[in-house]
């Protein structure tokens, strides 16, 4: 059920209400019923989507719609503030101590949740911003364990301890600390074996580990696809080791993720970190908001817009933004374009991040990325043939040129054709997306797509 | 480590119901408390106790559209029935959900056969772990068996499936980490054949069902099969984690596309998770589940038995005693 779905079903409630201009209370329970069904879809457990029900119905009830707004669109005005709220209201990082006293992070959580892998990616993350970690294995169970962290641990460049499967856990992390105090290093993280949280005797290694030695952090680990149970999981591992925050892994995938709400909601931990790859640097910030609109299936364009502007400069954006309201975007402007979404990662990452896609419904196999990089290149080898006065002034382009061109491309003519055809398209979207996007509060939505090819 | 495979041959001759039922305590206790005090606390079928069913079934993670066609069906048949009573509903409801989840008879036939069997999934659902466990059975049931480490992408799986394949006393085929996980399978598929090995295991790399490109390398990779070895039965078992929610369907659904799936491994049913997931898929997209994973010994692979499974799901406590 991706946005598209629950909005079209939220419009379907209120269509007999345009005009009144106030959420009624029965109007509001309707809604909620498909809030509901989508909350659950999402795998945000029963206990929590009730609780959060109830108060967002309270909230929602007589407020006015705003002007700008339809009915339904309010409704997800409203739940998506109250989720964020949830979610926690900021970002959170992980405080490391200060010089060169080692700050302690043991990771914990179930089999297959993916710590031995995100152990090393936090390592690489620290190391980056030139501190020395220490990535300590003491996964004495599961087969190969301590050699995946130790290739691990080498992709990433940083220092591995290990004694190997014959040692408790507990010695294991105190000789690790000896060894961190030689050689400086001022992170040390201790990847532990997967466990069921009822297992009471692999609990109680976790347990001894934290009497013992002081751990300043203790992270859960848990893969963003768990369903209902995330709640008990969280419960358990916190009530038990009392963590200090939580990561979620696999969020590359198309899940909707409603354990993370579910986590916050039992725990009240924040979420710290996202695993978003298979490479070692796909780690990042969490960021409540994106993942509430990813709860909701609002896609996570907020994240896209971040990446985005990362690119630009300020200015430029600025004055791309004005070029675009009149629409005297050109040809060196959509060139740059593609080279900054490139930049951004590709066209497949970025089509992952809007609505609806690469969630539920739209098959990101429908898109295929490697012929959208085709079309990309054919686009700029057709535009690298113009002289600079086509390039500036788009509407110069008449059949005697656009021939030239295509030869100078070395394409069909055709190919110019459509190409020019999708570039004055994808002026036009631009210019409504600008429009569109203005209002929000999140700044203005600065990314053209002409999506060539 | 072998002190405990033998420790669990020995534990198997306690019998395969007493092993499932102790897998699934955790499982049935938590979904059975929560209908026992349905079921007790109702004398009456009403809107009340349909609308707790409902909610019981979707904590369990059967998902909304399932548990909706379940309860439809379920008030259907009480309606058609004129039952009454409660007790009564709920041997309704563990009949018609047991229904959905028949194993095919020919489900297991790949053990008769020469065969080839992959075994796919997302990242840390548990495949290489039910590999391990899989050759084990099969070779402890005299089979020949042969396994294939083409997960070439993750930091030491190939060793991880070489210390089960060492425990299992079978033969693994392997390359590098980093190779073309096609070139192993090429391999093992024809050591497979000049063997005559009973069963070729295939593990491959977890990957997202959303990644196109890894998608496509299984498809390469089944292509080659069917060329190298069109004789041979092909059995194609996704592996889910049991505590995952309704992204298990689109993984199921995501990886049929790309390969022919003939059925299912749940994974870790002995944590508190209630794998109604399974239940769902049966529903859905018509797979059945073949094994689920209840525990860490190698004999806690077990073939999935719709009816011990469905009720010990919903026994109450006191047919436990049984």
């Amino acid at each position: 059920m991706a946005f598209e779905g629950l909005s079209a079903k939220l419009q379907n409630v209120f269509k007999n209400l345009r005009g009144k201009g106030r959420l009624s209370e029965s109007d509001v329970k309707a809604a909620m019923k498909e809030v509901k069904m989508a909350l659950l879809e999402a795998d945000v457990s029963f206990k929590v989507v009730k609780s959060f029900i109830n108060d967002v119905t309270e909230r929602a009830v007589g407020q006015d719609v705003l002007n700008s707004l339809t009915p339904g669109q309010m409704v997800i005005k409203i739940v998506n503030e109250e989720l964020t709220k949830l979610m926690g209201d900021e970002t959170v990082e992980i405080e490391l101590k200060s010089g060169n006293e080692p700050t302690i992070i043991m990771m914990c959580g179930l089999q297959g949740a993916g710590k031995t892998t995100m152990a090393a990616k936090l390592a690489g993350k620290f190391k980056s911003k030139g501190r020395k970690p220490l990535l300590v294995a003491c996964d004495i169970y599961r087969p190969a364990a301590i050699e995946q962290l130790r290739i691990n641990a080498e992709k990433v460049g940083v220092d591995f301890f290990q004694m190997g499967t014959g040692h408790a856990p507990v010695d294991i992390v105190k000789a690790a600390l000896n060894h961190a105090k030689a050689e400086n290093e001022n992170v040390v993280i201790i990847d532990t074996a997967g466990r069921l949280h009822i297992d009471e005797e692999m609990m109680q290694e976790l347990i001894t580990i934290k009497e013992e030695i002081k751990v300043d952090h203790t992270l859960l680990t848990v893969d963003s696809m768990t369903g209902q149970d995330a709640v008990n999981v969280a419960e358990a591992f916190n009530s038990k080791l009392e963590i200090t925050g939580v990561i979620l892994t696999k969020l590359d995938g198309d899940t909707r993720g409603g354990a993370a709400l579910s986590i916050k909601f039992v725990t009240g931990k924040p979420i710290l970190y996202i695993g978003t790859g298979e490479k070692m640097g796909d780690v990042e910030q969490f960021y409540p908001d994106r993942m509430a609109s990813r709860i909701l299936g609002m896609g996570d364009i907020l994240t896209l817009i971040d990446k985005a502007e990362a690119q630009y400069n300020e200015e430029k954006s600025k004055e791309l933004e004005k070029k675009i309201r009149k629409a005297e975007f050109d040809f060196n402007d959509y060139l740059e374009q593609i080279e900054n979404m490139r930049n951004m990662g590709g066209l497949s990452q970025i089509m992952e991040m809007l609505p609806g896609m690469g969630m539920g419904n739209v098959n990101l196999n429908d898109f295929d990325a490697d012929q959208g990089e085709k079309g990309l290149k054919m686009v700029e080898s057709i535009i690298h043939s113009m002289t600079a006065k086509e390039r500036a002034n788009p509407d110069l382009l008449n059949p005697s040129r656009k021939n030239r061109i295509a030869k100078g491309a070395g394409v069909d003519i055709a190919d110019v054709n459509r190409m020019v055809k999708q570039f004055y398209e994808s002026r036009k979207m631009m210019k409504q997306m600008s429009g569109m996007f203005s209002g929000k509060k999140k700044g203005k939505f600065k990314l053209p797509f002409g999506f060539g090819g | 480590m072998s002190e405990e495979i033998e420790n669990s041959g020995k534990k198997e001759k306690k019998g395969f119901f007493s092993r499932l039922a102790a897998g699934l305590a955790k499982t049935r206790h938590s979904i059975s408390s929560g209908l026992s005090s349905i079921f007790s606390a109702f004398s009456q079928i009403d809107d009340d106790f349909y609308e707790e069913l409902e909610e019981t079934l979707i904590m369990a993670d059967i998902g909304v559209n399932a548990t909706m066609e379940i309860m439809d069906n379920l008030r259907e048949k009480v309606k058609e029935n004129h039952i009454k009573n409660p007790e009564e509903c709920k041997q309704l409801l563990i009949d018609s959900i047991c229904e959905q989840m028949s194993v095919p008879e020919d489900a297991y036939e790949f053990e008769n056969k020469p065969s080839v069997v992959m075994v796919i999934g997302v990242n840390g659902v548990g495949k290489t772990t039910s590999i391990g466990k899989l050759a084990g059975q099969l070779k402890n049931s005299g089979k020949r068996v042969i396994v294939a480490a083409a997960d070439t992408f993750r930091a030491g799986a190939i060793d991880q499936l070489a210390t089960w394949t060492e425990r299992a006393g079978v033969e693994l085929i392997s390359q590098s980490e980093g190779s073309d996980p096609a070139a192993v399978v090429f391999d093992a598929v024809n050591a497979a054949k000049s063997r005559k090995a009973d069963v070729l295991l295939c593990d491959t790399a977890g990957r997202l069902h959303n990644k196109k490109n890894l998608m496509e390398e299984l498809r390469k990779i089944n292509k080659i099969v069917d060329r190298e070895y069109p004789d041979a039965y092909r059995e194609t078992l996704v592996v889910l984690d049991g505590t995952t929610g309704q992204n298990a369907l689109a993984q199921a659904k995501q990886f049929g596309e790309v390969a022919d799936i003939t059925g299912i491994i749940i994974t870790k049913l002995d944590g508190t998770a209630k794998g109604g997931i399974a239940v769902a898929i049966s529903k859905e997209l018509s797979i059945p589940v073949k094994y689920i994973g209840v525990g860490e010994h190698i004999d806690d692979l077990q073939k999935f038995d719709p009816r011990s499974f469905t009720e010990a799901l919903f026994a109450g406590e006191e047919d436990n005693q049984k």
